[in-house]
């Protein structure tokens, strides 16, 4: 199999090395496509011209990832992941190691930071309408990414073995309790153990450090090659492809390196100043970024009064929580209801009737007297929903458009609903349990599903203006 | 059209300021200001009553005592003034304090102070408010094993180890006119005098707590040092970024 020998690269920079670089370059491309790389995902990887302040988030979120696995990496150096010195070697990390302080602050901030870079990133998503088609599988491979992520978070919250590490992980893992029939088995095999030991500690750690930093390096790997398969949305959501140039460029799109590179080394130096600034001025960051229940030592035998999970997932923990007894009813009219839409709208017999026997055994589950699960099932179910109802966007929007520019008033007030509801549940995540809390999360938690579950209809019903035919500055 | 517009900011303005209703709700503790300070004179006192009064009972487990240089003081300093039991310069401050004869004694083994400072911080104020009012909230109860309650942390098992210094407080009830009602109040009163007058003791757990909170964190000064180098750099390198990304672009209109 004689492969035919590839051009000699041709390094065009000034300096006295340039001939041995270029003799470097072109040993190295006549065995691995080094240029070919070079030049599909940087140099000549067109991207739309028209990126705004939203399209810094999905180079940040590497970055940060990159962070993340660096300091993981030190860390690791002294971290014991042992209950009887996992604690103390957090502190030893504080104070013995040099500059161990820095490295703990830097991955806890940017435990933090990754997540509001992601959640930006996300929210940049459903502004343009980049999970239309044909971006449906980057969609998902990112929501894919934010799952791991959030897996990852979780296990490596209970590493510093800190009373809110200890509880917030026995919160979780008794949602799996609440399954029926398999649940208090699965539980303890998640466990390893009766209770959560070193057991689970050792576990969670063999999670964080190994596997899943590998599912999400392959996972972004992924995102990033069905991104650079179809092409980047762009703010006017319309697609730069069908306008080329006499050599088959994008008339409206610009090569990523040099132009995006600069752009995004200026974000990222944006960006690091506000990282640094959390890292050395307030690593804390009022309780948010390291809860201050957590510099008490793990205690099995003393619950904290107030048990919150770190800020990222609080959203998700008030629509848990939001799940009463008393709930059930309205989640029931309200299943009824979104039933009853299938069945007067939808054109297909099969989908009608598919509506209503789902909707009645819905129904059933949730307020069918002996039949009904639990509460506090349907609050682990929703709260899972509420993640994973994100995978469905692609084919809940159906707006002829895709960019919120464009979108009519309709849809944009949804979306400022939706994001006004998410930040106050995650509000009310980090708050005591009051009525008029609980009471506000369960409107949350209505309107959270039905600016998904309503999409379909709203966003045909929506008055759209007319997408321009080109980019727009 | 300007209807429903108004209907949609009406609503918005409802969800935003939902998370209000709930503030009124909740209990919160009324901590008086730690006047805390990075006086090196003030931690080096605080580190001595640290020693004296506190490491008795309550060990400092992921503390040096030769961290101390960081407040200003030399391994020799430290050995002749705070070490008092023969450990090295090197080892951490723990106690000889056997966990199971303290459970006997106050309840409760007496935890750990090394982070004391950040994990006493909550919504209603800083660890070091929270220890600098707790530190003179003792008073006087019959009803309680050791006689000493407080006000901040009610059945606490502590005793107050610094009444000699402090004195005895009790707490009075104070009838006072609230809206329209008489409302009780709870005040601490100094019924004995101690050794120190109620103004050199403030500034005796100003001090401790000065400690404290330096010994929870000791890097905490060095790290906004070396802060404000990173920062300005990050703003020299951001004229730079700012300027070739400048020059890259001016070709795409």
């Amino acid at each position: 199999m004689a492969a035919t020998p590839k051009e000699p690269v041709q390094f065009t920079g000034a300096g006295p090395l340039n001939p041995l670089v270029s003799c470097t370059l072109t040993w190295v491309d006549q065995r691995f496509p080094l240029m070919a790389l070079w030049r599909d995902h940087l140099s000549q990887y067109y991207a739309p011209k028209n990126f705004n302040f939203w399209y810094f988030f999905g180079s940040l979120a590497m970055l940060v990832l990159v962070i993340q696995i660096v300091t993981g990496i030190f860390l690791v150096m002294h971290y014991k992941p042992s209950a009887a010195e996992a604690f103390a070697s957090v502190e030893y990390i504080m104070r013995d190691v040099p500059a161990g302080w820095f490295i703990r602050y830097m991955h806890s901030t940017g435990a933090s930071a990754f997540f509001i870079v992601v959640y930006l990133h996300m929210f940049r998503g459903l502004l343009y309408g980049s999970y239309r088609q044909p971006r449906e599988l980057i969609w998902i491979f990112g929501m894919l990414i934010y799952l791991c992520l959030m897996a990852e978070a979780f296990f490596g919250y209970l590493l510093p073995w800190g009373q809110m590490s200890f509880w917030g992980a026995q919160v979780i893992i008794n949602l799996f309790d609440a399954l029926p029939l398999i649940g208090p088995d699965l539980s303890t095999w998640i466990r390893g153990d009766f209770v959560i030991s070193d057991a689970t500690l050792n576990r969670f750690f063999a999670f964080h450090v190994i596997a899943l930093p590998l599912v999400l390096l392959g996972l972004v790997a992924a995102h990033i090659m069905a991104l650079h398969e179809v092409g980047s949305n762009n703010p006017d959501g319309v697609e730069i492809k069908k306008h080329k140039d006499a050599q088959g460029h994008p008339l409206d799109g610009i090569p990523f390196h040099p132009y995006y590179t600069v752009k995004d080394i200026l974000g990222a130096v944006v960006f690091l100043f506000l990282f640094f600034l959390v890292v050395f001025f307030m690593p804390e960051m009022g309780g948010y970024f390291l809860e201050y229940n957590n510099f008490i030592p793990a205690d099995p035998l003393k619950t904290p009064p107030h048990i919150a999970p770190v800020w990222y997932f609080t959203p998700y923990y008030s629509i848990l929580r939001a799940i009463t007894e008393e709930f059930m009813l309205v989640l029931a009219i309200g299943t009824a209801a979104y039933a009853l839409l299938i069945w007067l709208t939808a054109r297909d017999q099969r989908v009608k009737f598919a509506a209503l026997g789902i909707g009645l055994v819905v129904i059933v589950l949730m307020k069918g007297g002996p039949l009904a699960l639990e509460a506090k099932v349907w609050g682990v179910a929703m709260m899972g929903a509420a993640t994973l109802i994100f995978f469905l966007m692609p084919w809940l929007d159906r707006s002829p458009v895709k960019s919120i520019r464009y979108k009519g008033g309709l849809f944009k007030a949804a979306l400022a609903i939706f994001v006004i509801v998410f930040l106050v549940l995650g509000y009310y995540g980090t708050q005591t349990v009051t009525p008029a809390g609980t009471l506000i999360s369960q409107i949350g938690t209505l309107l959270y599903f039905a600016f998904f579950l309503l999409m379909p209809w709203y966003s045909v019903m929506d008055k759209t203006k007319p997408e321009p035919d080109r980019v727009t500055q | 059209m300007a209807k429903n517009m108004n209907k949609m900011k009406m609503l918005f303005a409802a969800l935003l300021s939902a998370p209000l209703l709930a503030l009124g709700a909740a209990d919160h503790l009324k901590l008086d200001r730690a006047p805390l300070s990075e006086d090196q004179a003030s931690l080096q006192r605080g580190a001595r009553h640290f020693v004296n009064y506190c490491l008795n009972c309550h060990s400092a487990g992921y503390m040096r005592y030769n961290r101390l240089r960081d407040i200003g003081l030399t391994d020799q300093q430290i050995l002749d003034n705070l070490v008092f039991t023969g450990v090295k310069v090197g080892d951490l401050m723990k106690v000889g304090m056997d966990a199971k004869d303290a459970k006997g004694w106050f309840g409760v083994p007496p935890p750990d102070l090394s982070v004391i400072a950040r994990s006493r911080a909550s919504a209603d104020g800083s660890g070091a408010d929270w220890l600098y009012t707790y530190l003179r909230g003792f008073y006087r109860d019959a009803a309680r094993p050791s006689g000493w309650n407080n006000t901040v942390f009610p059945n606490v098992g502590m005793p107050h180890a610094l009444w000699a210094l402090q004195g005895e407080q009790v707490l009075e009830e104070h009838k006072v006119r609230g809206d329209g009602y008489l409302k009780t109040e709870m005040k601490l009163k100094l019924d004995k005098p101690g050794q120190l007058t109620p103004i050199e003791y403030d500034r005796m757990v100003a001090d401790l707590v000065n400690y404290l909170v330096f010994m929870a964190e000791p890097v905490q000064a060095g790290r906004k040092t070396i802060g404000m180098f990173v920062l300005l750099a990050l703003g020299l390198l951001f004229i730079l970024a700012y300027a070739l990304k400048k020059e890259y672009w001016k070709d795409v209109h």
